[in-house]
């Protein structure tokens, strides 16, 4: 803390004991400090008090005057000359307590046996440590019928709820969706949402987890489990680059269920559905047990490990090989792609960026990202925020949680250059700048920030060409820190491990030979390969004329990216080695298959937008073997040893590598690409991924899919009336490769634009229309 | 003996008191030009002078709430009328808007000029629709006559006037829960601080203040803080408006100095009903503790009501003679509150669910002994624990009629149920009785 951070401190008294707290304190969290626990239900320290449970009444003095009545612990800061007693040394208070536990309890079902939240409840506990152990009720309770399903994840039994507010709080301070709130008075005070508008929030969760009852319960966990029949494991989600610490409960060798963990410089105590949620994906029925391989007659088969290693040390034999590794691997997983790579394969053709890029965005990395570290705090001290290709709420919800605090706390500015005012961002109240795909650039220059603004740049800048060197450009002029936010949970740390074609591990350029020297020295191979690599598109492309002839192919999806006809066909072309934890679009094409771990049956680690490492561990046993290990047992097979065997080694290499401090490779800026001309009913496309979607770790979680948002296709006002549409009419987005046919929704969108989400039911763009953004449709009333 | 000082009720005889012309043949409107023609200072320093105190239960002093106000802080501020009556046996501002609405039209100009708000809102409780018509037409009347809106008399001032028509909760009559109602949120007491004078109706300095308090304003201009206080006792000045209700002959609103007592209101009202005895009283609404037949001659201020172990509140005195279960009465006045309560807290929300349960019981024989020290200390569980005071008004009717009349509470156990034949205290009984 520096000195401009000081705080007055204030020194109360608390049961006899002194304690100095920062001012604004509030006294329940000052008798925290020293121990003292004041029962508490609709208190929570990152949501505004209320003072409504009334269960922490306390007996307060300040300087000599007494309070004539106990008062709310949770509400009253410190105040220099007070005097607290709580329960423990005023009989006042300790009856107050004891009347209000008796009075929580006069309408609760004490359906305990039964609820979910047995075992774990915080009024169950406060009950056992407050109550009266017999209640002097004997009248007749309050019923509902229960549960009621308030959103297809989320059910609530009004009759257990004690109306604390902290899931209407949340909703509505957190997350910024006032979809529940509370309605009807008296003991029939009861949570609801509006009439035929479900709980649709991509944090509904939180609610269920923040409840002190069990009035919220998931609909995906409701009454599988006790809470003392489960194992807990500290885990990190692998769903978005946020960085979420989790908490992972398994029963015998199953997980039940998710939490969001605490870590108050990163998600604080939240998380979001999809993190919370979406864990199916790891006991589905298309999971590879087996190693595959490719017999005489081509089908696949099952093969011992021998086997299949053999198969594949003979198939890359003297094949030009290059690799793709998916932007969801462990930073250890990536690095041992990174490695296998340079010294198995003796290439640097490898890229973790299998989704729609470029060479620019490559550039961007090795040069403005690579030894860059914001933070969360950035976003919480800014003086502005600008989202360039980038929808916070869709693509790293819990930085879209950080950027709506502050706005909520001290009017935050938030800029956003998009084609489209999105959800999210009107609820960050940004200032839109409509833009037609292509034409960011000028827009991002014309900015004005300063050294204490932070410029969010997201995979999608990518799509754009010239808008990173414009970010480029900006931050130089202003100052502003640059942070990039891809969508995917394993990119941050893939490029830190050099998975990438122009950067070897820690940041060391592959065109710079001291840097190269370096790591060969330390990892004791007598030389690495000097050429940059190519990147994924340029992979595929290679594959497909010949010039590459071998491909090892980890956690990618061929469909990720444009042209994915192209893809589909190199990798028939190719000999395809896959690791893969399920069946996939490779799976078909693939010569040999590797089975590997899903991230919740190994440890290891990522890296989130920060560059922050989120360690986990194994939260269930598997036989499965990480990427890491088949890799290293692939390149001992091949004679050309990694010594990668556990990722314990990988994590220790790592560490030990270190980063390169020599100089970084210069950026070269990127021209905008020559605007479109439209012709009639033509438009430019702009999609981006909503956060539920149809993405391949969301498979089986239809609860979880149950509150996506609708699928629609979104035309200005202006284009709405040219083809003569109304909200709700069918239209027709169409090109050479295919059509997309979806209800309309006229909104706030560039005229010249036209909005699909890029992987939802009923949009597939990538596959229909082998485009996502920045290319001319047609958009015609169906 | 005291006497009657009818002021705000001084014209309600006549056909037309509740019309401009009406109004202003006795001087309407000419204490607003004198306060418009004085500093805004100045005209809170008359009225904290005059020693008036609020009308609306709490008895807080109207001048000292305009004080809090923050001036010069470039903020819009905002008065608010709470005419959200709804305490029961409370009827004295409803009367009074429906016979004299002007004398608040006038008190609100006076009132917005002192603390310097352009906006003002009555926050009218719903259910009385006569009176939203006579509001209405007095607001619009006053608006046709230049004394609302942007110049009022010419001189400058600005002070637009909104009525707002409240949905039926007696929890919106407590101030904060009003100013949630008022800006369209359900209506639920707000946690202070920040207070309504720092951060009210939508965050901005706010005052909140009963009809008859403002109402009171426009004759303290007029005639002087002098004459105001010369009325009244020591620390409660002035005088007010009492509503005696129930088992008297001549029930109504009786305006007098501060100080008189139930003895004196008894005689001007024709007393008791014929051939029946006081048995108890509410001196300010339900929510004040029952007195007896002993309080008759305890002086209705502030202090002598207090000092007798019950409040002031809104003079609302329900009278109840000898016919009167006192569990009966409770139970109703109970019921009223479960009704009522609005959730937000759980002493309030739970223990009235709790206490109209065990009353009923009691009412209907099933009760034990023990259930009156379960509800003693059910009482003591919720008072002084609830978030606002509606908690609080809930335990009073039950801890003052187990005070004065437990053997009652006892009759009912032993008799195995209400010893009472309900049918004699109904009106209809005592007109048979007459007849």
């Amino acid at each position: 803390m520096t000195t401009a951070e000081l705080v007055d401190m204030i020194t109360v008294v608390i049961d006899g004991f002194e304690i100095s707290v920062p001012k604004g304190t509030l006294v329940i969290r000052a008798a925290e400090k020293l121990g003292i626990q004041i029962p508490r239900f609709c208190d929570h320290p990152l949501l505004d008090p209320v003072g409504a449970c009334r269960q922490c009444l306390v007996d307060i003095e300040i300087n000599g005057r007494a309070f004539p009545k106990p008062q709310a612990s949770c509400t009253i800061p410190v105040e220099p000359g007070m005097i607290v007693k709580t329960q423990l040394t005023s009989a006042v208070a300790e009856k107050a307590q004891r009347g209000v536990m008796e009075l929580l309890l006069i309408n609760h079902p004490l359906d305990c046996p039964v609820c979910d939240k047995g075992g774990e409840c915080p009024l169950q506990n406060q009950a056992m440590s407050t109550g009266q152990g017999e209640s002097r009720f004997e009248g007749v309770k309050r019923t509902f019928e229960k549960p009621v399903n308030i959103s297809s994840q989320v059910l609530l039994d009004r009759e257990r709820c004690i109306l604390c507010a902290r899931c209407t709080r949340f909703s509505d301070q957190i997350a910024a969706d006032p979809f529940i709130t509370l309605n009807e008075r008296g003991a029939l005070q009861q949570v609801g949402i509006y009439e035929k508008q479900p709980f649709e929030s991509y944090f509904s969760g939180n609610t269920v987890q923040i409840c002190p009852v069990g009035a919220l319960t998931g609909a995906s966990y409701r009454f599988r489990a006790r809470p003392f029949d489960l194992v807990s494991t500290p885990s990190a989600c692998e769903h978005c680059a946020s960085g979420c610490s989790l908490r992972t409960d398994v029963r015998r060798g199953k997980t039940l269920r998710r939490l969001a963990g605490e870590d108050a410089s990163v998600n604080e105590e939240w998380n979001c559905d999809k993190g919370r949620w979406a864990f199916k994906y790891v006991t589905s029925a298309q999971r590879l047990s087996h190693p595959l391989v490719r017999n005489s007659s081509g089908d696949l088969q099952e093969a011992s490990w021998p086997e299949a290693l053999a198969a594949a040390v003979a198939g890359l034999q003297g094949k030009r090989t290059a690799v793709l590794v998916g932007g969801r691997a462990t930073v250890e997983d990536s690095y041992g792609y990174s490695k296998f790579a340079r010294v198995a394969l003796k290439t640097n053709d490898i890229d973790f960026r299998n989704r729609v890029t470029s060479n620019e965005e490559r550039d961007f990395l090795a040069t403005a990202i690579i030894k860059s570290e914001p933070t969360y705090i950035d976003i919480d001290r800014a003086d502005a925020v600008l989202l360039v290709g980038f929808e916070p709420e869709e693509e790293s919800p819990i930085v879209f949680l950080r950027i709506h605090k502050q706005v909520r706390k001290r009017g935050l500015k938030v800029t956003a250059i998009a084609s489209k005012l999105s959800i999210g961002n009107e609820k960050l109240k940004a200032n839109f700048i409509s833009v037609v795909p292509g034409t960011e650039p000028a827009e991002i220059k014309k900015q004005e920030l300063s050294a204490k603004s932070i410029i969010l740049v997201g995979e999608r800048a990518s799509e754009s060409s010239g808008s990173l060197s414009a970010v480029v450009e900006l931050a130089l002029k202003s100052g502003a820190k640059i942070a990039w936010i891809p969508r995917r949970a394993g990119e941050r740390g893939a490029l830190s491990a050099g998975a990438i074609g122009n950067l070897l591990p820690g940041a060391r350029p592959v065109n710079n030979i001291e840097a190269r020297v370096d790591l060969a020295a330390a990892w004791g191979v007598d030389s690495l390969p000097s050429d940059n690599g190519l990147g994924s598109e340029e992979i595929w492309a290679a594959a497909n004329t010949g010039e590459i002839e071998a491909l090892v192919v980890g956690g990618v999806d061929p469909m990720d990216g444009e042209k994915s006809h192209e893809a589909l066909s190199a990798l028939q072309k190719a000999f395809v080695i896959s690791l893969e934890i399920a069946t996939s679009n490779v799976t078909q094409f693939a010569d040999v298959v590797f089975p590997v771990a899903a991230v919740v049956e190994k440890s290891g680690s990522f890296m989130n937008w920060e560059g922050r490492s989120r360690a986990f561990e194994a939260a269930v046993d598997s036989l499965q073997r990480s990427d890491l290990r088949i890799l290293s047992m692939l390149a001992d097979a091949m004679g050309l040893p990694i010594s990668l065997p556990t990722v314990k080694a990988a994590a220790k290499e790592i560490a030990s590598v270190g980063n390169w401090d020599g100089a970084g490779a210069d950026f070269i800026a990127t021209k905008p690409s020559a605007p479109h001309t439209l012709k009639k009913n033509e438009a430019i496309l702009t999609s981006w991924r909503r956060l539920l979607d149809e993405g391949s770790l969301q498979e089986g979680e239809e609860n979880l899919a149950g509150t996506a948002r609708k699928t629609v296709v979104v035309i200005s006002p202006k284009r709405a009336k040219a083809i003569g549409v109304v909200d709700g009419d069918p239209v027709c987005v169409s090109n050479a490769h295919g059509s997309v046919v979806l209800p309309v929704l006229v909104e706030e969108i560039h005229d010249d634009a036209v909005w699909l989400p890029r992987n939802s039911r009923g949009s597939h763009l990538l596959a229909t229309l082998g485009v996502a953004s920045g290319a001319v449709v047609s958009v015609v009333k169906e | 003996m005291t006497t009657l000082t009818p002021v705000l009720s001084e014209h309600w005889d006549e056909k037309d008191s509740f019309t401009i012309e009406g109004y202003k043949r006795h001087g309407g409107y000419e204490a607003a030009k004198k306060a418009l023609a004085m500093e805004p200072d100045a005209v809170i320093q008359l009225v904290k002078d005059s020693g008036l105190r609020g009308r609306g239960g709490a008895g807080f002093p109207p001048g000292m709430k305009w004080g809090f106000i923050p001036q010069g802080d470039n903020k819009d501020h905002y008065l608010v009328v709470n005419a959200d009556e709804s305490e029961p046996g409370t009827c004295k501002d409803m009367p009074l808007l429906l016979a004299n609405p002007h004398v608040l039209v006038e008190g609100v100009i006076i009132a917005s000029y002192a603390i310097r708000a352009k906006k003002a809102f009555i926050y009218v409780r719903g259910e009385v629709t006569h009176v939203v018509r006579r509001l209405n037409q007095a607001i619009e009347d006053a608006y046709k006559a230049g004394y609302l809106g942007k110049n009022i008399f010419g001189t400058g001032v600005e002070v637009d006037l909104v009525l707002h028509v409240g949905a039926g909760a007696y929890i919106c009559g407590e101030e904060t829960a009003l100013l949630d109602s008022l800006e369209g949120f359900r209506g639920q007491p707000r946690l202070r601080p920040p207070f309504p004078a720092i951060a009210g109706l939508y965050a901005r300095p706010t005052v909140v203040n009963n009809v008859e308090s403002i109402s009171s304003v426009p004759s303290i201009v007029a005639r002087g803080a002098e004459w105001f206080s010369s009325m009244g006792t020591e620390k409660s000045k002035g005088m007010t408006l009492y509503s005696l209700s129930g088992h008297v002959v001549r029930p109504g609103q009786f305006e007098a100095p501060l100080g008189i007592t139930l003895r004196e209101l008894l005689e001007m009202s024709g007393g008791i009903r014929e051939g029946h005895q006081l048995k108890f009283w509410t001196p300010g609404g339900s929510s004040t503790p029952i007195f007896t037949a002993d309080h008759l001659d305890t002086p209705l201020d502030y202090e002598g009501v207090a000092a007798a172990g019950s409040m002031l509140g809104t003079k609302a005195l329900q009278i109840f003679d000898e016919t009167t279960c006192v569990v009966r009465a409770v139970l109703r006045w109970s019921e009223f509150y479960k009704h009522e309560s609005c959730g937000k807290c759980t002493p309030c929300r739970e223990g009235t669910w709790w206490l109209v349960q065990l009353l009923r019981d009691l009412e209907n024989g099933k009760g034990t002994a023990t259930d009156l020290d379960k509800l003693l200390d059910l009482c003591e569980n919720i008072l002084g624990r609830a978030f606002c005071a509606l908690g609080d008004g809930a335990t009073s009717p039950i801890t003052s009629s187990i005070k004065h009349f437990r053997d009652e509470y006892i009759a009912h156990i032993t008799h195995g149920g209400c010893p009472f034949d309900p049918q004699a205290s109904t009106l209809f009984a005592s007109a048979k009785a007459g007849a």
